[in-house]
C-alpha cells in the first residue's frame, strides 16, 4: 500500500476546486451554486494542510487558517441562505436566471 | 470746513441719497423720498455756490490767473509708475462754473418733481435714480484723471438709460432706453480707445500731467507719438477724434443724434436735466478740458469739431421746424444749441483774444442750461395739464397757465437771442468768434439763430394762442407752488444770465478776458430773429391754413426733414441689412455648427460609446464570475509564464 504524497492531495485539491468552479457557473439553483462555492473553499482548505503536513510538519498556521475559513464559510453559508430567503421571498423562484434585476 | 471735504461733499451727498432711497425708500420713505431728495441737494448746492464763490473771489486767482488746484487725489489703481487710476478732484474754473450749473438745475427738478411725480408708484426709485444722475454728473466734472472721467461718464450714461426707461411698462420707453444706452456705448467705446492711446503717447492718465506733456512741442512723448502714423494721421490725431467721438456720441452730435428725440420718452423733468442742461453737454465740457491738447496739438481734429457742430446746429434747427411732439421739438433744439457749444469751441485757439470761442461756448452752456431747462420744465407742466405731448392738442393755453406762460416767453426770447435776454450775450459772442475765425461755420450759425427763432415761437404760438381759451374742458390747475417756484428761478437766471461778464471768469488759458461786445455787429442776428419771431407770429398766432400751405410749397424737403431726413432709416438699414445679414448671420452660423457642433460631438460620441458597452453590466452573476475567472487565469499566466 503506497503512502499518499503531496501531489495525490494537491490533485484531489484542483480537481475539487474546478468541479466547484464549473458547478458555480453552470447550475442555475441559487442552492447549488452555494455548495458549489462551498467545495471551492474547502479545496483550498485541503490546500492548506497538505502544505502544512508535508512542507513544515513542525508548525500549526495552515491549520489554524484552516480553522478560520471554515468559520467564515459559515458565517457566509448564513448570510448567503438569507439571501437566497429574500430573494425567495420577493420573486417565488431561487434561479438565478430570475434575479436579474441589477443590470444596466 | 476743510476746503477738500465741502468739494467732496458735493457729489457724495447725493450719492448718499441715492444709497438711502434706493435700498430703504420703498420701504420706509414712501411719501418723504421727494423731501430727503431734495434736502440732500439743496446742501449740495448750497456748497457747490459757496465752492464758487471762494474759487472765484477768494484763492482762485493768483496773478491775475486763475489756477488750476487739486485739493484731494488719491490713487486707486496703479498700472506703472505713472500710469494710474486716481481718485481726485480737479477745481479750475471750467469744473467750478459746472458744479453750479449742474447742482442747481438738478436742484430744480428735484423741486419741481415734487408736483409732477406725486402719486407715481416708484417715486422713491424716481429719486435715488435722481440721486445717482446726480453723483455722476458732479463727479464727471470733478475728475482729476481722465479715466475717473471716463467712469463717471460712463455711470451717467447708466442713470439716463434707468431715468429713460423710467416708464418701463410703455414699450417705445424700453426701445428709447435702450437705443440710447447702445448709441452712447457705442460712441464711448470710441473715447475708450481715445483714452487709451492718448495715455500711452503721454505715458499719464493724469489731465494735469497728460495736457502738460501733450501740449509741449519739446517732450519727448509728443515727438514719438507724433512720429508714429495711422492712415495718414498721427497717433495723437486718431486720439483726440476718438475721444471727440465719445463727447459727440454723449452730446448728441450729428450723425450720433438719433437717440436723443426718443430719450423723451422718460419723465420731462428727466428731460430737463439730464438731455437738456446737464448730461449732453458732456461732450462739450470733455472738450473744453483737452482744449490745449485739441487746440495746440491737433488743430485739424478741431476743425473737425467746428464742423461737426455746425453741422448739427443746423440740421437738428430745419428738423425742430417740422415736429409736432412738444418734446421733440425741444431735444432737437437742444441737439441744435449744443452744436453751437462745439462749433465755438471747434473756432477757437488757446489763449488771448483767439480764445473768446471756448468762453463764448461754455457761456452759452451756462445760458442754455438755464432756458433749455426752463422750457422743458414749461413743457412739463403744459403736459401735466393737458396730458398730451402733442402740439396739436395744445392751443388757447395763456389763460388757463399764466405763470408758465410768461415764463416759457422769457426761455423762448432767451433762446431766439433777443436782447436782453440771457441767450442773446452767450449767442452774439460765439457769433463773434465764428465771424473772425471761419466764415463757413458764421453763415451757417447765422441761419440756424434765425430758425431758432422760428420753431421755439412756432412751439410758443401754437401752445399758448392759435386756439380760442376755452377749448379745453379741463378742471384742474396749473400745478401747486412746488412746480412753479422752479420756474421762476430759472426765468431770474433766464432773464438775467447774460449779464454775467463770463470773461473774466472763464477763458481758455485762466487769463481774464475782456468781452468785446460790438452793437453794430449784433444787429444781423438780431433782426433775423426777430423776423423768424415775426414769422411764426404770422402762421401760427391764429389758426390758419397758411402753415400747410407753406408746407405744401416745401413739399419733398418738408417731408424728409418731418422724417428727421431719414437717419433712423439709414440706421436701420445699415444694422439690419448690412450688419445683421454681413457680421451678425455668419457669425451665428459659426457659433450654432462650429461652437455647438464641437461640444455636441463630445457628447455624442460619449452617448454612442457608453451604448456600446452597457451590454456588459448584464445582471447574470454568472457572467460575472466568468469575467472574474477569466480576469484570474489571465493574471497567474502572466505571473507564472511572463513576470516570473
Amino acid at each position: 500500500m503506497m503512502e499518499p504524497g503531496l501531489y495525490h492531495i494537491l490533485f484531489i485539491s484542483a480537481a475539487l476546486f474546478f468541479i466547484g468552479v464549473y458547478g458555480f457557473l453552470t447550475r442555475r439553483n441559487l442552492i447549488t451554486m452555494l455548495m458549489s462555492i462551498e467545495l471551492i473553499l474547502n479545496s483550498v482548505n485541503l490546500n492548506f494542510i497538505a502544505f502544512n503536513k508535508y512542507l513544515w510538519p513542525h508548525k500549526m498556521d495552515g491549520l489554524f487558517f484552516t480553522l478560520f475559513i471554515i468559520a467564515i464559510a459559515a458565517a457566509e453559508a448564513a448570510v448567503a441562505i438569507a439571501i437566497i430567503i429574500n430573494l425567495y421571498r420577493s420573486h417565488q423562484s431561487i434561479d438565478v436566471e430570475n434575479a436579474e434585476d441589477l443590470k444596466y | 470746513m476743510n476746503q477738500s471735504l465741502t468739494i467732496a461733499l458735493i457729489p457724495l451727498l447725493p450719492l448718499a441719497g441715492f444709497v438711502i432711497l434706493g435700498l430703504f425708500g420703498r420701504k420706509y420713505f414712501k411719501k418723504s423720498a421727494g423731501i430727503i431728495g431734495t434736502a440732500l441737494l439743496l446742501t449740495s448746492t448750497i456748497l457747490a455756490l459757496y465752492t464758487a464763490y471762494e474759487y472765484f473771489f477768494v484763492y482762485g486767482k493768483v496773478d491775475g490767473i486763475y489756477q488750476q488746484f487739486v485739493p484731494f487725489q488719491m490713487t486707486w489703481l496703479e498700472f506703472s509708475k505713472g500710469v494710474s487710476i486716481d481718485i481726485g478732484l480737479l477745481i479750475d474754473p471750467i469744473s467750478v462754473m459746472m458744479l453750479v450749473v449742474v447742482s442747481f438745475v438738478s436742484l430744480m427738478v428735484h423741486i419741481y418733481s415734487l408736483g409732477y411725480m406725486k402719486g407715481e408708484e416708484r417715486f422713491s426709485t424716481y429719486y435715488s435714480f435722481l440721486g445717482l444722475f446726480t453723483f455722476s454728473m458732479l463727479g464727471l466734472v470733478l475728475a482729476s484723471n481722465i479715466f475717473q472721467m471716463y467712469i463717471f461718464w460712463e455711470l451717467v450714461g447708466v442713470s439716463s438709460f434707468l431715468l429713460i426707461g423710467y416708464y418701463y411698462d410703455k414699450p417705445s420707453a424700453v426701445a428709447a432706453c435702450k437705443k440710447a444706452f447702445i448709441v452712447t456705448r457705442f460712441a464711448d467705446l470710441g473715447f475708450l480707445i481715445g483714452i487709451l492711446i492718448l495715455s500711452y503717447s503721454s505715458g499719464t492718465l493724469d489731465f494735469n500731467t497728460l495736457i502738460a506733456t501733450l501740449t509741449n512741442p519739446e517732450s519727448s512723448h509728443l515727438k514719438t507719438a507724433a512720429a508714429s502714423t495711422f492712415l495718414g494721421a498721427s497717433a495723437l490725431t486718431w486720439g483726440a477724434a476718438l475721444v471727440f467721438i465719445g463727447g459727440a456720441g454723449k452730446s448728441a452730435m450729428f450723425p450720433l443724434h438719433i437717440w436723443l428725440p426718443d430719450a423723451m420718452e422718460g419723465p420731462t423733468p428727466v428731460s430737463a436735466l439730464i438731455h437738456a442742461a446737464t448730461m449732453v453737454v458732456a461732450g462739450v465740457y470733455l472738450v473744453a478740458r483737452l482744449f490745449p491738447v485739441f487746440s495746440i496739438t491737433t488743430p485739424g481734429v478741431l476743425e473737425i469739431v467746428g464742423w461737426v457742430g455746425a453741422i448739427s446746429a443746423i440740421i437738428a434747427a430745419i428738423i425742430a421746424c417740422t415736429q409736432t411732439d412738444i418734446k421733440r421739438v425741444l431735444a432737437y433744439s437742444t441737439m441744435s444749441q449744443i452744436g453751437y457749444m462745439m462749433f465755438a469751441l471747434g473756432v477757437s485757439t488757446y489763449g488771448g483774444e483767439g480764445g473768446s470761442g471756448y468762453t463764448a461756448s461754455l457761456f452759452h452752456l451756462f445760458t442754455h442750461a438755464m432756458f433749455k431747462a426752463l422750457l422743458f420744465l414749461g413743457a412739463g407742466a403744459v403736459i401735466h395739464y393737458v396730458h398730451s405731448n402733442d402740439m396739436k392738442d395744445m392751443g388757447g393755453l395763456r389763460k388757463f397757465l399764466p405763470i408758465t406762460h410768461i415764463t416759457f416767453l422769457i426761455a423762448c426770447l432767451a433762446i431766439a437771442g433777443v436782447p436782453p435776454f440771457a441767450g442773446f450775450f452767450s449767442k452774439e459772442e460765439i457769433l463773434l468768434a465764428a465771424y473772425h475765425n471761419n466764415m463757413g461755420i458764421y453763415w451757417i450759425a447765422l441761419i440756424t439763430s434765425g430758425l431758432t427763432a422760428f420753431y421755439m415761437f412756432r412751439l410758443y404760438f401754437t401752445i399758448f394762442w392759435n386756439k380760442p381759451p376755452e377749448a379745453h374742458g379741463i378742471k384742474h390747475g396749473e400745478g401747486g407752488f412746488a412746480m412753479m417756484l422752479p420756474l421762476v428761478l430759472l426765468a431770474v437766471g433766464a432773464a438775467a444770465a447774460g449779464f454775467i461778464p463770463f470773461g473774466e471768469f472763464v477763458s481758455s488759458d485762466g487769463k481774464v478776458l475782456a468781452s468785446n461786445f460790438h452793437l453794430e455787429f449784433s444787429i444781423a442776428p438780431v433782426a433775423l430773429g426777430l423776423a423768424g419771431i415775426f414769422t411764426a407770429m404770422w402762421l401760427y398766432k391764429k389758426q390758419n391754413s397758411r402753415p400747410d400751405k407753406l408746407a405744401a410749397s416745401f413739399n419733398g424737403f418738408y417731408k424728409a426733414a418731418y422724417h428727421k431726413f431719414y437717419i433712423d432709416e439709414i440706421y436701420l438699414f445699415i444694422t439690419k441689412k448690412v450688419l445683421f445679414n454681413l457680421i451678425g448671420r455668419p457669425a451665428a452660423w459659426f457659433d450654432r455648427n462650429v461652437v455647438d457642433g464641437l461640444v455636441n460631438l463630445t457628447g455624442t460620441t460619449t452617448q454612442a460609446l457608453s451604448e456600446g458597452i452597457k451590454k456588459i453590466q448584464s445582471g447574470k452573476v454568472q457572467q460575472y464570475a466568468i469575467y472574474f475567472l477569466a480576469g484570474v487565469i489571465i493574471l497567474a499566466t502572466l505571473f507564472i509564464y511572463v513576470i516570473r
